[in-house]
């Protein structure tokens, strides 16, 4: 199980949490702006990286506050927990 | 190769069964084939078998990272099964589910196939509705939902004593799949690549691809081995959940995420259970194996994950949602438990496809695969030899997301 580190609970088991999926990058502020290639890539592709990758966690049955985790795939070790996108 | 029988056995008994011959060959890696297939699991040998049937092809190689089937198609809870959700989807699996049914047959090999059938325990009325819904569109394409009563299903299940009226979850009723089917993976390992061997086909084990290789106009040439540089026109990557590794290498992004899904094993128990028990709403699916086992199966790890280890907690949630209709294995101990890592694409369907870089064919997004194994192989083989799509996977191209429209399907146990 993940001990996740809540800026404002301290250190946290897993289940406390609900998993909100890949961190997108930023959502393009104008989607008619980008190309199709583009749109599509944001929309469908995730980092897929043997190594960190950044996924949304909501401290649900604690704080309440979304969190950005940098996890390790390979490992699970959480190298980064940020509040916030 | 030695074909099997009845006259067969008789004869190597005479010999203390001293002289079979191996299932198949290690040979030396030559330079240059034809085709190379990446992955000898279950896709990618069913890929080759096909090819070397069906196309005429010979000159070709399939590379593995480790030892033949040591992959997923070792480490899954073989449910062979059609009950999918979209026009595009279930033909294909109809038809994967009747190929399976004569695998034994075709490869000449005892793959201890068992049409047993499932049956899916429905708790919630948005889970009632979504196997109707199934069922419906099911009934066009030749696979089959039968509605069923709680009384026949706990006839059918006798262990089944939970989910009574008190329960946080009562049952509601049942939809049987009489087309579901469970069978030996490594028989099915091991008979496609005795037959693939058999004619002429190549199997390197303990040859990892590191990089795809491409040329001057981008097309593939081969692949880099730690064991040297292997030429080929054309590439297929069949490697379950390491798909977009490769790939990165290649310059190409997929829609998939790799995810770690897991299963558990009981002691061997008296004959309990001779259909395959799917509970969607609760997240375990359970059957027994012809040795007296439970097998046991579950929800996959929350996050994406290259790991083939099980967290805890998804033991113990999977354990305990059987034990709320199954109150009787309490008493049971656990054996054996692991995972493997598979990738899902962004709409849950597979992936069959060629890509942008000419001669690179991908096999990818088998999260549930298993049943996919026999048609996958078929549509692999027709896109690598001929270059344009199987009929049946057609609706399986990387074009789907360029174009938005995807294949959506989830899950029959867990829609997470
Ligand atoms: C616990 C669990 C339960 C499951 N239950 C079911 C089920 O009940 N029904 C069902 O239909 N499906 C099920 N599945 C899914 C099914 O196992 C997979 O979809 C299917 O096996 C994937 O295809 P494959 O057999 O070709 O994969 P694999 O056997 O994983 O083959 C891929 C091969 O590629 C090799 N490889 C990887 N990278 C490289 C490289 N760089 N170079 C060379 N080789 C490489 C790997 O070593 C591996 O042998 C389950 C999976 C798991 C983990």
């Amino acid at each position: 199980m993940l001990l996740i580190e809540c800026p404002f609970c301290g250190p946290r088991a897993e289940i406390e949490f609900s998993y909100g999926g890949p961190a997108a990058t930023r959502r393009p502020d104008d989607p008619a702006q980008v190309s199709d290639a583009d749109w599509v890539d944001w929309l469908t592709v995730p980092e897929n990286r043997a190594g960190p990758v950044p996924e949304r966690w909501c401290h649900a049955k604690g704080c309440g506050a979304w969190l950005t985790v940098l996890r390790d795939t390979r490992t699970h070790d959480i190298l980064d927990v940020r509040h916030g996108a | 190769m030695a074909r099997f029988s009845f006259l067969e056995l008789a004869r190597q008994a005479l010999s203390g069964h001293q002289g079979w011959p191996r299932h198949w060959r290690s040979r030396e890696l030559q330079p240059r084939y034809d085709i190379l297939i990446i992955g000898a699991g279950g896709h990618g040998l069913a890929a080759a078998w096909h090819l070397a049937r069906d196309h005429g092809a010979r000159n070709i190689a399939v590379l593995e990272a480790g030892w033949l089937g040591g992959g997923n198609v070792a480490r899954n809870t073989v449910t062979i099964r059609s009950n999918y959700m979209r026009d595009d989807s279930i033909p294909f699996y109809v038809r994967s589910v009747a190929l399976f049914d004569r695998l034994t047959r075709d490869l000449n090999y005892n793959t201890m196939h068992s049409r047993r059938g499932m049956v899916d325990v429905l708790q919630t009325w948005g889970m009632v509705r979504d196997r109707r819904r199934r069922r419906l569109t099911m009934d066009l394409h030749g696979a089959t939902y039968r509605p069923m009563s709680v009384p026949e299903l706990r006839r059918m299940v006798p262990p089944l004593t939970g989910g009574g009226p008190d329960a946080r979850l009562p049952i509601l009723g049942a939809e049987f799949h009489p087309d579901a089917a469970v069978n030996r993976h490594d028989a099915v390992a091991w008979g496609y690549a005795r037959a693939i061997d058999a004619m002429g086909v190549e199997i390197h084990q303990n040859t990892p691809v590191r990089a795809i290789l491409r040329g001057a106009d981008g097309a593939v040439t081969g692949v880099d081995t730690p064991r040297g540089v292997v030429r080929a026109d054309k590439v297929a990557l069949a490697v379950s959940g390491h798909t977009t590794t490769l790939t990165e290498t290649a310059g190409l992004r997929l829609p998939l995420r790799t995810i770690n899904l897991s299963a558990f094993v009981s002691e061997p128990l008296q004959p309990c259970l001779d259909v395959i028990v799917n509970c969607p709403d609760l997240g375990v699916y359970l059957s027994q194996s012809d040795k007296g086992e439970l097998v046991i199966g579950g929800a996959t790890d929350l996050g994406q994950s290259f790991r083939r280890d099980v967290k805890q907690h998804v033991f113990e949630e999977t354990v305990a949602a059987m034990l709320d209709l199954f109150p009787a294995f309490r008493q049971v101990k656990m054996l054996r438990q692991w995972g493997g890592h598979l990738d899902i694409a962004h709409d849950a369907s597979p992936i069959v496809s060629a890509t942008d870089v000419p001669g690179l064919f991908v096999s990818a997004g088998w999260w549930g695969g298993y049943k996919a194994i026999p048609a996958g192989g078929m549509c692999l083989a027709h896109l690598v030899a001929t270059g344009t799509p199987h009929p049946l996977a057609a609706p399986f191209g990387l074009g789907r997301f360029r174009h938005l429209d995807y294949v959506l399907e989830a899950g029959t146990t867990t829609a997470r």
